[in-house]
């Protein structure tokens, strides 16, 4: 890792303000995509903001036909929420699928999402649930928010605070992990929204997380797991490493399609 | 340099060290505990699995720094002397280890698994260990070692 000052946030004005004071900041939060990233080199900022010892930003409130997850929860309080497990249970799926054990110890939901992880899980929950991202300064809605490989609508001193799921009718997510790491080689949620069919891939895309036109199209006039697998999907903007190729991950995202169909019901 | 400072194993330690200093590091370097293992160090491996404040950790992927004022255990902490932990002592056993390099993150995730689900399955224990590898493809004991340390534990 390259030097950076590290300074622990007490509240969100003094992480906003410390961000504002730096010259290259970077929110911290729970660290698990930021610190392998910086490991790797990859990043070097000059300052990291850890929003830990931030109250009030962890937890899940129901708002009937919604729920709102505080950016600071781990995905193990999401994945182990009775509120989420009821409303959205595909999302409390998607959380206890994420990483590992240890990860999902530390792992936030706002983390994720600020990162954009082109193969991290929580972008196609909020694309696909079609979720609202609320910052310190505004609500960002979930087409508008995700801009590409780890880059987002974010300003440098935005904090997320919290993201807004409205409850869909039926809603299902499946990945195909990598099998050490976990990340999704496709990850795809599939979802029912008072008539509006979304379907959000994460694990595939060059940009990162993106919806699948051809596959809300098949969904929405025939909800069912051979309509999703029946779509052939183009590999022209899919990755290609060494983990898959780009005809591998196209295929891919008609199967999750359909087994995230079947497990939405 | 910072100081940071942290209860590890019951005792209150402190060190000065850089902001960039992992856990893990300040764990084998500072503190000289090196049960603790660095493997893949890319929080895929889990060798370097610790507790903080009571759940379980890769130590290669936080900070020392967000641990200031944390309660940390490693594996070094387990035994009682020379009586080993139980879920220890069901390792040895049931020959839970073929290199042993994986080891001590083994017992450290395995305590957590039982700490939060007591009387785990089989399936169970395997999914918990999606975090921990063994190279040597030692899994067959380590699931026995576990199931069997579990029940001791719950006596």
């Amino acid at each position: 890792m390259y030097q950076f000052n590290y300074q622990k946030a007490g509240s969100q004005d003094d992480a906003v303000s410390a961000a504002g004071s730096a010259e290259d900041p970077k929110f911290l939060a729970g660290g698990m995509t930021l610190i392998p990233t910086l490991k790797q080199r990859l990043a070097q900022p000059s300052d990291l903001i850890d929003l830990s010892g931030i109250d009030g930003l962890a937890g899940v409130e129901d708002n009937g036909d919604s729920i709102t997850i505080g950016a600071m929860t781990r995905h193990v309080d999401v994945a182990n929420n009775d509120t989420v497990k009821s409303k959205i249970p595909a999302l409390a799926h998607l959380a206890s699928h994420i990483g590992d054990p240890q990860v999902r110890n530390r792992g936030t939901i706002g983390g994720s999402l600020a990162n954009n992880d082109p193969a991290a899980d929580y972008p196609a929950a909020v694309l696909g649930l079609n979720a609202t991202v609320i910052t310190n300064k505004r609500e960002i809605a979930a087409d508008d928010f995700f801009d590409g490989m780890f880059t987002t609508a974010l300003e440098e001193d935005e904090l997320i605070t919290a993201v807004k799921f409205p409850v869909p009718d039926k809603a299902g997510y499946t990945k195909f992990p990598n099998p050490a790491s976990r990340y999704a080689l496709v990850g795809v949620m599939v979802a029912q929204t008072g008539g509006e069919t979304r379907v959000a891939v994460t694990g595939a895309g060059q940009d990162g997380v993106f919806r699948a036109s051809d596959i809300e199209s098949a969904l929405s006039g025939n909800w069912s797991a051979d309509a999703a697998k029946g779509v052939k999907m183009s590999d022209a903007d899919l990755n290609s490493d060494i983990h898959a190729s780009a005809e591998y991950r196209a295929h891919l995202i008609s199967v999750m399609a359909s087994r995230a169909v079947e497990a939405a019901g | 340099m910072p100081t940071v400072s942290m209860t590890v194993n019951g005792k209150t330690v402190s060190a000065d060290v850089e902001p960039r200093t992992l856990l893990v590091q300040y764990l084998r370097e500072h503190l000289g505990l090196t049960g603790t293992h660095v493997g893949c160090d890319t929080s895929q491996c889990g060798a370097c699995v610790v507790h903080m404040n009571g759940e379980s950790l890769k130590s290669c992927t936080i900070l020392a720094a967000q641990a200031e004022g944390a309660d940390v255990t490693t594996i070094e902490g387990l035994a009682n002397g020379d009586e080993l932990h139980p879920m220890q002592e069901a390792f040895r056993e049931n020959h839970g280890l073929q290199c042993g390099f994986c080891t001590p993150g083994m017992v450290m995730s395995a305590l957590d698994l039982v700490q939060k689900n007591p009387d785990p399955s089989e399936r169970e224990v395997r999914e918990w260990l999606e975090g921990n590898l063994c190279r040597c493809t030692g899994y067959h004991n380590i699931v026995k070692s576990i199931l069997a340390g579990a029940e001791a534990l719950r006596g």
